[in-house]
């Protein structure tokens, strides 16, 4: 009976020692497919890196639907995930209810910057001045002087990019007309890229010849209806600039694999509740320049834009947020 | 509002309404005959899928044509063995095939391209390509100025897919075979009273048959131009509830092709100017955009409500066909 009981014990003990050792990060794909070619494909990047890196592996899901989020989340701290990478602002609420169910938990969420609780992490973006600067190269590569903005849904997240962009594009040329479309209201936007590439060619119609995508997976479609019309177009969130070589003037990166690579290989023990903004200066949000549109750059673009940066990061071109205040001093 | 705007808003309904109205008439032979079709969803699901994978692998959009219009056909078939053959509950079977295609779809694109269910990006001879007819002007500029006449043709008429075609031709096509034909008198009569077509020596089960394949091969059509006309390539969901649309068309149009075309036409419209005009004023009054983009659905509703006037479906709709008891 003893003996039974020693060897239960250390049964136990064991099995618990290995779930410990075990833990692994967990990483909720969101709404808009794993492969969107931008947001979620940006995470599952960082994700396989650090896969790479450390061999280790990881717990992965993806949303199918709306409802979907609180059970998802629960299930994936019940599983033993730890630390849990939740990506997206619809997301907020959910991990406000979910997270201090689960104090040992570490959640990480990305777009987020006005929750406290002590076991998450909140990375948000300054995607108003990564879209400044791709405005600032929509103003000088376009010649009608009319740019276009094609938004995913209609959230004050979007409006975000939509502002910085125009503000980009009005500090080069003040008289350039912006024309901006959300793709819908629901998270479907996300995905619609037959109804993001008909927004293009009405806006192509009306004149624009550089367009700016974010639009989660929609973006394909954008990409696409430009690369078909002979315009150019601007990626968001990852690098989409090999999508269509030369037709594409550059990406507004949005680094979510470096946030996502981050919290993994911090792990548990590394990790630091809060918030954490990715800006310019850390490298977190930038515009992509390689070998698919290093022809399309002038030096020019290149100068104005590396001098933009530059004062941004100083504190001398403040460029306006819009989820401060829900408005945008330019149209 | 000038006359250039105008047609670029036309322009773009057009572009919208032809997997609708391909859609729409596939619902109009089936139901003409008898068999309800909520599977049309499904359907356009399938063929945009296949359609869209063959031509990615074949290099040719003509092949993943055949492919979409075979996917399609094989649903359409399904569901003619359920409703007709086994006189089982054609809305369920409806329903059933939407599902199919909804999960289907995405777990063969994924274990064929690995891409979460997506397909490759489509280029060059794997899409239809947009047809400049002749003598259209092209260039923007000159258009802008060019007369109007010239501008209808070149704008409204000209640079479109084949398929745009296609799908107006279709609308005559349907028109002559539902109204100038035996075979349409037959189809129709099914749809009304088959114990009288039964009588008169035709085989109900094999008009029926007919129908539901006629139906498969159009509602191809709408999937293949989704997938490689209006986009390069498939997504999940990507019919977006279109064949549920093209249901609320056919209602609207009363079961009649030249109605379905109009109807269709009008769908277009509304989404191209939800599109373009995200906020429009009215006499100082903003509309808002959650309004434009929903008054497809709303008036879905409204019209679905019976406020066009009552719309009588065929009479033995719904009704699996039993010769004898």
């Amino acid at each position: 009976m003893t003996l039974m009981q020693k060897f239960l014990g250390a049964g136990a003990a064991l099995a618990l020692s290995t779930t410990a050792a075990l833990a692994e990060p967990g990483l909720i794909i969101d709404l808009g497919g794993k492969f969107d070619k931008s947001f979620n494909e940006a995470a599952y990047g960082g994700a396989v890196r650090w896969m790479e890196e450390t061999g280790g592996t990881y717990i992965e899901t993806e949303l199918q639907s709306e409802a979907q989020r609180e059970q998802n989340m629960r299930k994936m701290a019940e599983r033993g995930a730890n630390p849990i990478v939740v990506l997206g602002f619809a997301n907020a609420s959910t991990i406000e209810k979910v997270a201090p169910d689960y104090p040992d938990t570490k959640f990480a969420i990305i777009d987020v910057n006005w929750l406290d609780i002590p076991n998450v992490r909140q990375i948000a973006f300054s995607e108003h001045e990564g879209s400044y600067l791709v405005g600032m190269m929509a103003a000088m590569a376009s010649e009608s002087g009319t740019v276009s903005f094609v938004g995913g849904m209609d959230i004050p997240l979007i409006s975000r990019f939509a502002c910085g962009y125009v503000q980009g594009v009005k500090a080069v040329n003040p008289d350039a007309t912006v024309i901006q479309n959300m793709t819908g209201t629901t998270p479907a936007a996300w995905n619609d890229p037959v109804k993001g590439g008909e927004i293009t060619r009405t806006q192509i119609s009306q004149g624009s010849d550089v367009v700016y995508a974010a639009a989660g997976g929609t973006g394909v479609g954008v990409l696409q209806a430009a690369a078909d019309a002979g315009i150019l177009s601007i990626g968001v969130d990852s690098n989409q600039n090999y999508m269509h070589p030369g037709q594409v003037l550059t990406s507004m990166t949005k680094h979510v694999d470096n946030a996502t690579y981050e919290t993994f290989k911090n792990g548990v023990e590394g990790f630091e509740a809060g918030v954490v903004i990715m800006d310019l200066s850390t490298d977190g949000i930038g515009y992509a320049v390689d070998e698919h549109n290093a022809s399309l750059v002038s030096d020019e673009m290149t100068a104005a834009v590396e001098e933009a940066k530059a004062k941004i990061i100083a504190g001398e071109i403040v460029v306006h947020n819009y989820t401060t205040d829900d408005n945008c001093p330019v149209e | 509002m000038d006359l250039m705007t105008i047609l670029q808003i036309c322009d773009s309904a057009l572009r919208l309404a032809t997997p609708l109205l391909f859609a729409c008439l596939a619902g109009l032979f089936s139901e003409r005959s008898g068999i309800f079709d909520i599977g049309l969803e499904g359907k356009i699901l399938a063929s945009a899928f296949l359609s869209a994978s063959v031509a990615a692998m074949s290099g040719s959009v003509w092949i993943g044509l055949l492919g979409g219009v075979a996917g399609s056909v094989f649903l359409a078939l399904l569901h003619g063995v359920a409703s007709i053959t086994f006189r089982g509950n054609q809305l369920i079977s409806g329903v059933a095939i939407n599902f199919l295609a909804s999960g289907t779809t995405v777990v063969i694109g994924e274990n064929w391209f690995g891409l979460g269910g997506r397909t490759p990006q489509l280029s060059g001879g794997a899409r239809f390509q947009d047809i400049t007819l002749p003598g259209a002007v092209t260039d923007n500029d000159a258009l802008r100025e060019a007369s109007a006449p010239v501008q209808v043709y070149s704008e409204l008429m000209s640079g479109h897919t084949i398929l745009v075609y296609v799908g107006l031709l279709a609308v005559l096509g349907s028109w002559w075979l539902l109204y100038r034909t035996r075979f349409g008198l037959r189809l129709r009569a099914v749809g009304e009273n088959p114990e009288s077509v039964d009588t008169a020596g035709v085989s109900v089960i094999r008009m029926r048959y007919s129908a539901v394949l006629i139906c498969g091969l159009l509602c191809g059509l709408a999937g293949t131009y989704l997938a490689t006309g209006l986009s390069a390539g498939f997504v999940k969901e990507m019919s977006a509830g279109r064949g549920f649309i093209a249901l609320a068309a056919l209602i609207f149009s009363k079961w009649r092709p030249g109605y379905a075309l109009m109807a269709c036409l009008l769908f277009g419209l509304l989404e191209a100017i939800g599109n373009r005009y995200q906020n429009i004023e009215i006499g100082g009054f903003e509309v808002p955009v959650q309004l434009m983009q929903a008054m497809p659905y709303i008036l879905t509703v409204v019209i679905l409500a019976g406020i066009v006037g009552k719309a009588i479906p065929p009479r033995a709709g719904g009704e699996p066909y039993v010769k004898e008891r």
